[in-house]
């Protein structure tokens, strides 16, 4: 099925479209001839100018939805239309909290299935998605075989984000059905918490830490040289399994992936589970006290040495050079 | 209170995986195991009952023989009984799929709470939560950090990009919770001889009134076209430290005009 007409789940925070969204957008508009945005939030019509910039010629305005979350609300309007009998090639949804949400249930209330966790998109006899399996040793393709829409959840940095200098596009407000007690999730208060420096996903510099470190509170020096480093602090699943850090940090297959200009791996030893969300940084350095650790395999510059003593030196040489 | 736990018993991921080369799909021999994600389920649901003070845990699988081993991991650190949906018919099912059979496995336990992963280890859709919650007509909270119950709601502190967000939603409702947020018990002796005896309820896919068509690779309507080895990543220089790797690092990341 020639690719026609794409969606892009265009997903902001405060006012601002994601990077992902705009990516999405971009890889949209390389497939097909037509790439409309769907978004929700009270301030759609503010930011709809820069979708249309980066490609969206129409955006689908589900509007705020109040205080609920937005997986049941959004899913349920897109279903609408597509039941209606606006039914597009395919949607891309970012790989996001919000973003899987609605992807779920917009699979469930359609019936169609999805694909997650894409790195690539092409069109070759119909749409075909791109997947790194075995710690990104492998990259599967797939596509549907069934009705469209086909439902595509992407992950962040598969694609750049390129402005097409589009005009700003057609704004068409799409209405929520009465959701009945699926909508019932409601947000009471929103917590911020202060970071400094960049987000995880978009910092050219990225340090992680993983099991090698031996307690939680030695994660202060991953913290620390983050921030020497204007960089984002991440971690393996095995410090966020124990608790050590929360979800939000964990860099791999479950969590994040990064591709930064330098990753910093300290004590970490190279899961196929981390490698696939990290070896896409241009530049690798490990630090890991087992020469076998399977990290060295894809490090540029590997120290095998103790944690404990490279870093608390690495973080006094920073100092004195700041 | 009576909570659902989705439970999935994975290959061990410390063995590499591989594919089955004629269908592309996971080769899923030998034993399987608990996915280490459903364990924090398990410990969340355990601790919600201790508050409530009493109720019954029932995990929720499926899987394409009649595998135990991993159920019974649960069974040992306290869950009640399960339901397991064991049909060869399921092999090469998606996600979607998935979440028909686990929904209807589900409504059997009648459940207040129903606890999933987040995503599971192997497959990591992680749309089928929210898909089973879609198909119950529920309301679902991803990415639970906290959950708390009383007065017949939950309240949960989800994970957001930002921070996170206190959410709130009446019982029953589906709740995806993130690894890390519990320290999950290990099974006593006591805990592992007395699983030996607990109720394993095996269904078929039939029996829970699914269509053949709708799980397997039939029901999935995606096609594997092609797996290929993904361009390989060399190693570059690997040094060891002799008191002087910080000085290696301040040098590679000065060329990089990092610093």
């Amino acid at each position: 099925m020639a690719v026609d007409r794409v969606w892009v789940v265009a997903e902001a925070f405060e006012g601002k479209p994601l990077s992902i969204s705009l990516e999405l957008l971009t890889a949209a508009r390389g497939l097909a001839g037509t790439v409309e945005a769907v978004a929700w939030g009270g301030d759609v019509a503010s930011y709809a100018p820069t979708l249309g910039e980066y490609g969206a010629t129409k955006v689908y305005d589900v509007g705020d939805v109040g205080s609920g979350l937005p997986g049941a609300p959004v899913g349920a309007a897109m279903a609408g239309l597509v039941q209606g009998g606006n039914v597009p090639t395919a949607i891309l949804f970012p790989t996001t909290y919000d973003g899987r949400d609605v992807a779920g249930r917009l699979s469930a209330r359609l019936d169609r299935p999805v694909l997650t966790n894409v790195v690539g998109l092409e069109d070759a006899g119909g749409l075909t998605s791109e997947h790194a399996i075995f710690g990104g040793n492998q990259v599967l393709k797939a596509k549907f075989s069934g009705e469209p829409p086909g439902i595509f959840v992407i992950r962040a940095k598969s694609f750049a984000a390129e402005p097409s200098g589009g005009s700003p596009p057609e704004v068409e407000s799409l209405p929520v059905p009465d959701l009945g007690v699926s909508g019932a999730a409601t947000v009471l208060q929103r917590h911020v918490e202060e970071r400094t420096g960049p987000k995880l996903d978009e910092a050219a510099v990225v340090v992680s830490g993983g099991r090698g470190l031996g307690e939680a509170a030695k994660y202060e020096m991953i913290e620390e040289l983050a921030k020497l480093l204007k960089g984002a602090p991440g971690a393996s699943r095995a410090i966020v399994d124990a608790g050590w850090v929360p979800y939000a940090y964990q860099v791999g297959q479950t969590g994040k992936t990064v591709k930064p200009t330098v990753y910093l791996a300290c004590g970490i030893s190279g899961a196929t589970q981390h490698m696939v969300g990290m070896k896409g940084a241009k530049n690798i350095i490990a630090v890991n006290k087992d020469q076998e650790a399977p990290i060295f395999s894809i490090a540029d510059l590997g120290i095998v040495g103790d944690v404990h003593k490279v870093l608390p030196k690495l973080i006094e040489a920073l100092k004195a050079k700041s | 209170m009576n909570v659902a736990v989705c439970v999935k018993q994975i290959p061990d991921p410390a063995t590499p995986g591989k594919l089955d080369p004629s269908t592309n799909t996971l080769v899923r021999e030998g034993k399987l195991i608990m996915d280490d994600s459903d364990a924090y389920g398990v410990e969340m649901a355990l601790q919600l009952l201790d508050k409530a003070g009493g109720g019954e845990v029932t995990l929720i699988s499926m899987a394409p023989n009649n595998e135990t081993s991993g159920l019974r991991t649960a069974l040992a650190m306290g869950a009640h009984k399960a339901i397991l949906v064991s049909d060869e018919a399921l092999k090469g099912t998606d996600a979607l799929g998935t979440a028909k059979v686990l929904a209807a496995a589900i409504k059997r336990a009648e459940p207040d709470l129903i606890i999933a992963a987040t995503e599971s280890t192997d497959g990591y859709t992680g749309t089928t939560p929210v898909q089973v919650a879609e198909l119950l007509g529920l309301p679902a909270i991803t990415f639970a950090k906290h959950v708390e119950i009383a007065d017949g709601k939950v309240k949960v502190n989800r994970q957001t990009e930002a921070g996170y967000d206190e959410v709130e939603a009446p019982l029953p409702v589906l709740v995806t919770v993130t690894a890390g947020v519990v320290e999950p018990r290990y099974p006593s002796f006591k805990g592992i001889m007395a699983a030996k005896g607990k109720p394993v309820d095996e269904l078929k896919v039939d029996d829970l009134g699914i269509p053949a068509d709708q799980v397997g690779p039939g029901g999935s309507r995606q096609e594997i076209v092609s797996v290929a080895d993904a361009e390989a990543r060399k190693a570059g220089e690997i040094v060891v430290d002799e008191g002087d790797g910080h000085e290696r690092i301040i040098a590679f990341l000065e060329q990089l005009k990092v610093i």
